[in-house]
């Protein structure tokens, strides 16, 4: 299961995508799995500034719960209001409509600190 | 759908016919509520079925045959220690004298509770090793919490503010972490060592001026005795820090090892599990914490003493200052508390010592029985209970731990305790316990080596099992996604009612 | 060992199966240094001889007394059908209910006992279930600081005093705990002091996460909970209500008159005294707290053939699962309290939890009167519903004399809150449906032979001490 080139990944399974200033985040289809059916989704609250590294949510599956970790830091402009009614889009489509939250980048330079798809893959494949 | 074997039930609330029931209780005069002001009464009466008492007890009754208990088969529930619960506990608890004694009734009038309770703490103390008992908390998790508040009290005591960490092994049960929460430390989690046991090294260093407590469970909740449990507590000791050991695994034990001697400062004892009282769906248990000297001054109140006319009574409010004070109202869970003191007594000092004697043996003998199918992680003498792993058979069948475990209730059989503790991968916590006899222990693993060939032969089988159960697998992300966790009709009506 | 299925030859199995000769071999690993000192407890006692000795230690239990006993435990009418069904061991041996196909009995329970207490209470959430009425209490106070992210609850005096105990040992960390006044004197005397709540609510640095009233309160008042409740509400506070469950088939309930959250004592329904537990504590919350509240919830789904069956759900809360950052660390609950509970909700009926709490009203206000006619009146002059405090000068040794008679008169308030002068002669009496009119002649009667220096009557000391018939008065439980 190869993941998405254009992105960029953090060890602990978060992606984001940089448009321009924002960057959109949500977990990887490889965390999703793991976690199982994902039942529920704990975002910020639009406005709140997160720190790269730092929780910024909670992801519950069945029998898991595992924190989010912010890929860069910025503030929140936005939250996927649609995972409160269906938490299910994580595992359906983790890269799309799954998406969590849209943060305003504070230094765009912090993406490079990231992993890019194949050193990901590699993550996932060493297990 | 079988005519005599167990059926799914519609609920109360679909029993409900307007007009049923009654005749419980006299009618009461008509102005009896008419003084109370008009904005303090209910305007719309609760929803309650109306029922007519045969329809209640066929309810109970139907439903109650849904369930496994122990009085209807062998439960191998790992770290839950789900033993016989002996017939004469319960007869006890509800010997009016005991069963209709208010709480607040005055110590004089309450003498032949309150001895009970004073030789069961002096019992539960010399089983520990401990200086002293609390009956007060209401469950092992509330004892926990009991324990860590002293030991904040004690280092406070001392101006020792700087404490706020507590050390667990990564196999601990989740309510050491959750208790150290709750109490406003954080946890430190440490690594165990590759034979199983706490890592000491990893532990001593660790330790430091920060360090409030270790949280240790002997045996571990793998099932191993912590052999160097003394240099252990040594170190936690020099370090400043104090020693917790949580008591769920006491049952291999009693007799053997008393933690108190050893240097433990304080413990719980989940009389649920050890002691016999029954499990009663999740609850109630009653959770008593042992302490050596250092934390006697910080114990909750109130304690029963005994003055020195010998009658009992209860401490009062405000008595001992020191006191971390109350967990909760009155003083415990003594209907539980009943039913331990007849089990310890019943047994004497003898009898608790074969009941360790014979959980180990059984333990042992039922590994034996599984180590040439299962993978057998920590392959040393185990004492009550051990881990067993279906990693290998996964690996060549897809069969998980989960699907054996569903396929052994088609045998009639509880499933053992999975995926705890969470370090071994495909992993069977079984505890056989004491009062299981050689032939159901064979039967048992006759059941997991059929399974395990099943799994070989026809995996879908054991995949798809539970077959003969009430129901199959549920649906669990559904509820979780869209809780419905009240009855209402609407929300009711999507799914039709059963018959 | 009295319940140890193992004969000699089945030991000498299982040893020889192991190659081992003895049991002692498999404690190896215990250190010589480490092993236990021996066992110093009783012999082995038989099953007929230990029955003997449990039951001359419940007949030195004074069970026998005309009691006006409640303070936060009543005795009442518990039909038959609730114990009987509970000793079925499918319910009291079963293990909590992670094994859906083999627990929908438990599972069903359950959720009708959310259900059940969720009409009681007037709210969404019930958790099934906690240990008592103080550990909910404190359950709900740290989910109001979770949820609103604030460190500071404010409790009314008019909470039992064990919960505000309570309160106060699990806040002793970083969490900070008020006690609201109550009014001393005037028509509200004995209820929460609203001005000086307001106050409380006020101070800008520390502002607060819930507020905390009891209806009926400790001494058996009517709160103003909606008043309570907004005030609470406009400081950006939850509130909780403390109730007692009975009391809710005539009163208003937590939902009507804005709690957030509802905590309280749940045995009067169906769960006998015995001197302080087990008791089912009630925990329940609006929906918009799901995610906050502790303890086990059961939910409706479906399984794989679609039958309707039932499930632990959002137990990602749990501690097995999300340890350290766990809602709570509760893991053993309540189970077969709230199943008592259950049965006794189903038993009884509407009509007849509404006759229960209408007859303990009518009985208060015959007591009330009684005791007036012997000249002993209340110590608040507001609204109650089946529990109240009178004034009696030295009302320590007169309850004394009163139980050396024969009669439980309620409780020495002065024993439970010594620094409230207030109470200081008070006396906390109740009525059920279980007090008869003849017992509450006997009390006015005794209570005016005591207050008038009269000596105590013979018979009425009721039976002997250790008399196990005596001590069954019946149906009061």
């Amino acid at each position: 299961m190869s993941v998405p080139k254009d992105l960029r990944y953090t060890r602990d399974h978060e992606w984001v995508r940089l448009d321009a200033e924002e960057a959109t985040v949500g977990i990887t289809a490889y965390a999703a799995d793991q976690l199982g059916d994902i039942v529920f989704v704990e975002l910020p609250d639009e406005g709140q500034r997160l720190d790269q590294a730092r929780p910024f949510g909670v992801v519950e599956s069945v029998k898991a719960v595992s924190d989010l970790f912010a890929p860069v830091s910025g503030e929140v402009v936005a939250i996927n209001a649609a995972l409160a009614a269906g938490p299910e889009l994580v595992n359906s489509d983790p890269y799309g409509d799954g998406w969590m939250i849209r943060v305003r980048v504070a230094d765009a330079s912090q993406l490079d600190e990231l992993l890019d798809g194949e050193a990901y893959d590699a993550l996932v494949a060493a297990g | 759908m079988s005519v005599t074997g167990p059926r799914l039930q519609p609920t109360l609330f679909e029993r409900s016919r307007p007009g049923r029931g009654g005749g419980k209780i006299p009618h009461p005069p008509k102005d009896a509520l008419d003084r109370l002001p008009a904005e303090a009464r209910r305007t719309t009466p609760p929803a309650l079925p109306e029922m007519n008492e045969p329809d209640v007890v066929r309810h109970y009754v139907n439903l109650s045959q849904l369930n496994f208990a122990i009085d209807t088969g062998f439960y191998p529930l790992g770290s839950c220690t789900m033993k016989f619960n002996p017939k004469l506990n319960e007869w006890a608890a509800r010997l009016p004298g005991f069963a209709n004694l208010h709480p607040l009734t005055p110590d004089e009038a309450a003498q032949g509770t309150l001895q009970l309770l004073w030789e069961l703490e002096g019992a539960l103390a010399e089983i520990s090793g401990m200086q002293a008992v609390s009956l007060q908390p209401a469950a092992g998790a509330q004892g926990e919490l009991t324990g860590i508040l002293m030991i904040r009290a004690y280092h406070r005591s001392r101006g020792d503010t700087d404490r706020d960490e507590v050390l667990v092994p990564d196999s601990s049960h989740g309510t050491n972490p959750a208790t150290a929460s709750m109490a406003g430390f954080r946890t430190i989690t440490v690594r165990s060592a590759a034979d199983g046991g706490v890592d000491i090294e990893a532990f001593k260093a660790a330790l430091g001026p920060r360090t409030a407590a270790v949280m240790i469970t002997n045996p571990s909740t793998l099932g191993l005795f912590e052999s160097r449990i003394g240099e252990l507590l040594e170190a936690v000791h020099a370090a400043g820090a104090l020693a917790y050991m949580d008591g769920a695994n006491l049952n291999a034990i009693l007799g053997r090892f008393k933690p108190g001697e050893v240097g433990f400062d304080v413990m719980h004892f989940n009389v649920h599990k050890t002691f016999s009282t029954p499990h009663g769906g999740g609850g109630p248990g009653a959770g008593p914490v042992g302490v050596g000297e250092a934390l006697v001054p910080f114990l909750p109140t109130p304690r029963v003493l005994r003055d020195d006319d010998g009658a009992f009574r209860l401490e009062r409010h405000g008595e001992r200052p020191t006191s971390i004070g109350r967990l909760r109202s009155f003083v415990g869970n003594t209907g539980v508390l009943v039913r331990a003191y007849t089990y310890i007594r019943a047994h004497g000092a003898s009898g608790l010592r074969e009941v360790s004697d014979d959980a180990v043996l059984a333990a042992n003998y039922l590994k034996h029985r599984l180590a040439g199918t299962f993978d057998v992680p920590y392959d040393r003498p185990c004492k009550h209970e051990f881990v067993a792993s279906a990693a290998s058979l996964k690996a060549r069948t897809g069969v998980r731990t989960l699907d054996i475990a569903k396929r052994l209730i088609d045998f009639g059989f509880h499933p053992p305790t999975i995926y705890f503790p969470l370090i071994v991968e495909e992993g069977m916590l079984i505890e056989p316990t004491e009062t299981e006899s050689v032939e159901t222990l064979d039967a048992f693993a006759e059941a997991l080596i059929t399974i395990a060939a099943e799994a070989e032969a026809t995996p879908e089988t054991v995949k798809s099992a539970p077959q003969t159960a009430p129901v199959k697998r549920l649906d669990e992300a559904a509820a979780a996604r869209h809780p419905n966790l009240r009855w209402r009709p609407m929300a009711g009506a999507e799914v039709p009612c059963p018959d | 060992m009295p319940y140890g299925p193992h004969t000699s030859a089945d030991r000498e199995h299982m040893l020889s199966t192991l190659g081992l000769a003895s049991v002692d071999e498999l404690f190896a690993d215990i250190p010589a240094d480490l092993r236990a000192s021996a066992l110093d407890l009783p012999d082995p006692e038989p099953e007929l001889e230990l029955a003997a000795r449990l039951q001359a230690l419940a007949g030195r239990n004074r069970t026998d007394l005309v009691s006006f006993l409640g303070a936060g435990v009543y005795r009442h009418w518990s039909p038959p059908a609730v114990d009987q069904l509970l000793l079925r061991g499918e319910w009291y041996t079963a293990y909590t209910p992670y094994q859906p196909e083999v627990s929908q009995g438990t599972l069903q329970s359950i959720y009708e006992y959310e259900s059940l207490l969720g009409e009681l209470v007037d709210l969404d959430v019930v958790s099934a279930s906690h240990y008592d009425g103080a550990a909910a209490t404190a359950e709900a106070a740290l989910m109001a600081c979770r949820a609103t992210r604030r460190e500071r609850v404010l409790v009314s005096r008019g909470v039992h005093p064990h919960y505000r105990q309570t309160l106060a040992t699990y806040f002793g960390g970083d969490l900070e705990l008020d006690e609201v006044p109550l009014h001393s004197d005037g028509d509200a005397a004995g209820t929460t002091d609203l001005a000086a709540l307001e106050r409380m609510l006020a101070d800008p640095d520390r502002a607060v996460a819930g507020v905390i009233a009891a209806n009926p309160d400790f001494l058996g008042l009517i709160e103003p909970m909606r008043r309570i409740g907004e005030l609470a509400h406009a400081a950006g506070a939850l509130f909780v209500a403390v109730i007692e469950p009975v009391s809710l088939a005539v009163l208003a309930p937590p939902g009507a008159y804005g709690a957030d959250i509802a905590a309280g004592e749940g045995q009067p329904l169906g769960i006998p005294p015995q001197y302080g537990g087990p008791y089912l504590g009630v925990l329940a919350s609006t929906d918009a707290l799901v995610r906050q509240i502790p303890g086990r919830l059961v939910g409706m789904t479906t399984d794989l053939d679609g039958q309707r069956a039932f499930v632990m759900t959002l137990r990602a809360r749990e501690q097995d699962i999300r340890r350290d950052k766990a809602a709570s660390n509760i893991c053993t609950n309540q189970a077969l309290l709230a199943l008592a509970a259950s049965i006794y909700l189903a038993d009884i009926g509407p009509h007849g939890l509404r006759d229960v709490a209408a007859i303990g009203a009518a009985r208060a206000a015959e007591l009330e009167t009684a005791l007036a006619g012997v000249g002993v009146a209340r110590l608040h002059p507001g609204p109650y519903l089946n529990e109240f405090a009178i004034r009696v000068p030295g009302a320590r040794s007169v309850h004394r004399k009163l139980l050396e008679r024969g009669v439980l008169a309620g409780l020495v308030l002065a024993d439970i809150e010594p620094d409230d002068p207030n109470l200081a002669d008070g006396l906390l009496v109740c009525a059920t449906e279980v007090t008869t009119p003849a017992e509450i002649v006997q009390f006015a009667e005794t209570l005016d032979g005591v207050l008038e220096g009269r000596p105590p009557v013979g018979v009425e000391a009721g039976a002997g001490e250790d008399s196990q018939t005596a001590a069954s008065v019946g149906s009061a439980r």
